[in-house]
């Protein structure tokens, strides 16, 4: 099941968008958010399609496992759009029982879905293409101006970094640890939500003493590498921009600017 | 209790990019009572193939039966199943959770449907078993050694009173006599109780005492099938696949090659003793 959720994940292959800078990704993924929620009208958002098809294309992931992890949020998809549907007042469109659909509720259940799935679409096109050290890596460097205002962002980025990185690692234990537990005859299935959960005490204990234990040998491990924070640290592979870099901001600009004036020149 | 593998194939992930094929067509038999070793590679498939005896893994194709029964056919009961087999996981002190040594060792007991007092009974009798001093019986498994909460860890396996006792390098990361101790407690249990007993090991020493027969492995294939001695007369072959044989075994060979007329099918120090002691006609 765990296998199904993409969202946060990396998918390994050659492509432009792989290539580029995770600063100009997160950049990217933000000014296409924003532009989501400028955008209400179809010129507007059929600008912001072809923008998503065309990075989509770029990616060479295919299509259909990104489409994998929308799974994950179907249902909160629907829940906004039946709540659009059914509660917008406006000129009825059609009536049944207690329940009556305006235009407006259409209008704005229609553009709910398409702006929510393109979000999360777009923002699962930056996890695909960037590995979690190059996301980090990006948004360390993105919030160092926020170090004015002493907020530790080194230290930041390292916790990021490091719970991506035990994700994977502690899947795998509870994968074991339930398995062995499974042989002692434990039963995780059957029985009420309070049984249920009783069950769930001899794979949460070993769980939590063996997640403990990793983060002290870690912890151990840096400081016998003299790791001291973020002061003074150099990179052995440091963010530098590329041309093809400043020429994909340039591009994010000519998209937000076209978003803008589709809205305001567009129809409907 | 018996076991029959006949034609397993598994495969990880089926469907998806990562598929991987960890086990391939296997067969083998295990009679009752029988004291049989694995031997492989990291990745050559021993954990997934003993992950399958007790049902926690089911094969892509190909059918398991424990004493005679299909263990794949529809009305089977996995928690039956896991009765009889015991599996020792690797660093099987991972899975300890309760509060005390005597409450952990009693959770396979009471998920067999046992009362406390019987549980406590059989926990008592696991743990004397595997030499554990009573006076850690009431302290918590954390508190333990490493040597004491692997021996505790077993011994909650061993409470359950399995028929099959499958165990995943009980010895890993233990010293020499915490080597030994549990060797010599699965020795007893085999001998003694009739227990039959898988041990997966890298240790190529332990296996030439200990086991009577072995299962080599390599990439999910079982490439060998026989007896410790005929299994280390075929040095080559194992080396090819990332293992070795007893080192008593190479000096014999060397010695072989320096024209002394040895045995070289000796596997344990007595044996390799021996037969050096014939070749020089003492």
């Amino acid at each position: 099941m765990m296998r199904d959720i993409t969202i946060g994940q990396y998918y390994q292959t050659e492509s432009v968008l792989h290539r580029l800078d995770p600063r100009v990704k997160i950049t990217g993924t933000f000014i296409f958010i924003i532009s989501l929620f400028v955008a209400k009208n179809i010129t507007s958002y059929a600008v912001a399609t072809a923008f998503l098809t065309a990075v989509i294309l770029l990616s060479r992931i295919p299509f259909s496992f990104i489409v994998r992890g929308m799974k994950a949020v179907v249902i909160i998809l629907f829940i906004t759009v039946v709540f659009n549907l059914f509660l917008t007042p406006g000129i009825t469109f059609v009536s049944f029982w207690r329940f009556k659909i305006t235009y407006e509720g259409l209008k704005t259940a229609g553009y709910t879905a398409v702006r929510l799935t393109y979000l999360i679409l777009g923002s699962s096109i930056m996890t695909l293409t960037t590995t979690p050290n190059n996301l980090t890596d990006g948004l360390e460097s993105l919030m160092k101006p926020l170090k004015v205002f002493r907020i530790p962002v080194h230290e930041i980025a390292m916790m990021m970094s490091i719970a991506l990185r035990f994700i994977p690692i502690l899947m795998e234990e509870t994968d074991k640890i339930m398995k062995a537990q499974l042989s002692r005859g434990a039963d995780f299935e059957s029985g009420g939500i309070i049984k249920r959960s009783r069950a769930l005490i001899p794979l949460l204990v070993p769980l939590f003493v063996s997640a403990f234990r990793r983060a002290n040998d870690l912890a151990m491990a840096m400081e016998a590498r003299c790791y001291h924070g973020g002061e003074g640290r150099t990179k052995m592979k440091p963010l530098v921009y590329r041309s093809s870099d400043f020429t994909a901001y340039i591009v994010l600009c000519l998209y937000f600017a076209l978003v803008i004036t589709a809205q305001r020149v567009g129809m409907l | 209790m018996s076991i029959i593998c006949d034609h397993v194939n598994f495969t990880y992930s089926r469907g998806t990019a990562d598929e991987i094929q960890a086990l391939k067509d296997i067969s083998f038999s295990i009679g009752d009572g029988e004291f049989v070793g694995i031997i492989g590679a990291t990745g050559s498939g021993k954990s997934t193939l003993i992950q399958h005896l007790n049902g926690l893994l089911k094969a892509t194709s190909g059918h398991i039966y424990i004493n005679g029964e299909d263990i794949y056919d529809r009305d089977y009961s996995l928690k039956e199943l896991r009765n009889k087999v015991g599996l020792v996981f690797q660093y099987p002190e991972h899975q300890l959770f309760e509060e005390t040594v005597l409450r952990d060792v009693c959770f396979g007991p009471k998920n067999q449907g046992l009362s406390n007092t019987e549980a406590e009974m059989r926990a008592y009798e696991a743990l004397q078993s595997v030499n554990l001093m009573e006076d850690c019986y009431d302290v918590s498994p954390f508190d333990l050694s490493g040597g004491q909460k692997r021996r505790a860890a077993i011994a909650g396996v061993l409470a359950m009173k399995p028929e099959i006792l499958i165990l995943d390098e009980p010895t890993a990361g233990l010293d020499p006599e915490g080597r030994e101790e549990i060797l010599n407690l699965l020795k007893t249990l085999h001998d003694e109780q009739n227990i039959t007993v898988m041990l997966v090991s890298h240790s190529m020493e332990d296996m030439a005492d200990y086991a009577e027969r072995l299962l080599v492995m390599d990439k999910g294939r079982i490439i060998m099938n026989g007896n410790p001695r005929d299994v280390f007369l075929n040095a080559e072959l194992l080396e090819k696949t990332g293992l070795s044989v007893p080192q008593v075994t190479y000096i014999l060979r060397e010695l072989r090659q320096k024209g002394f007329d040895v045995d070289i099918s000796a596997t344990t120090v007595d044996e390799a003793a021996d037969s050096i002691m014939r070749a020089l006609g003492l």
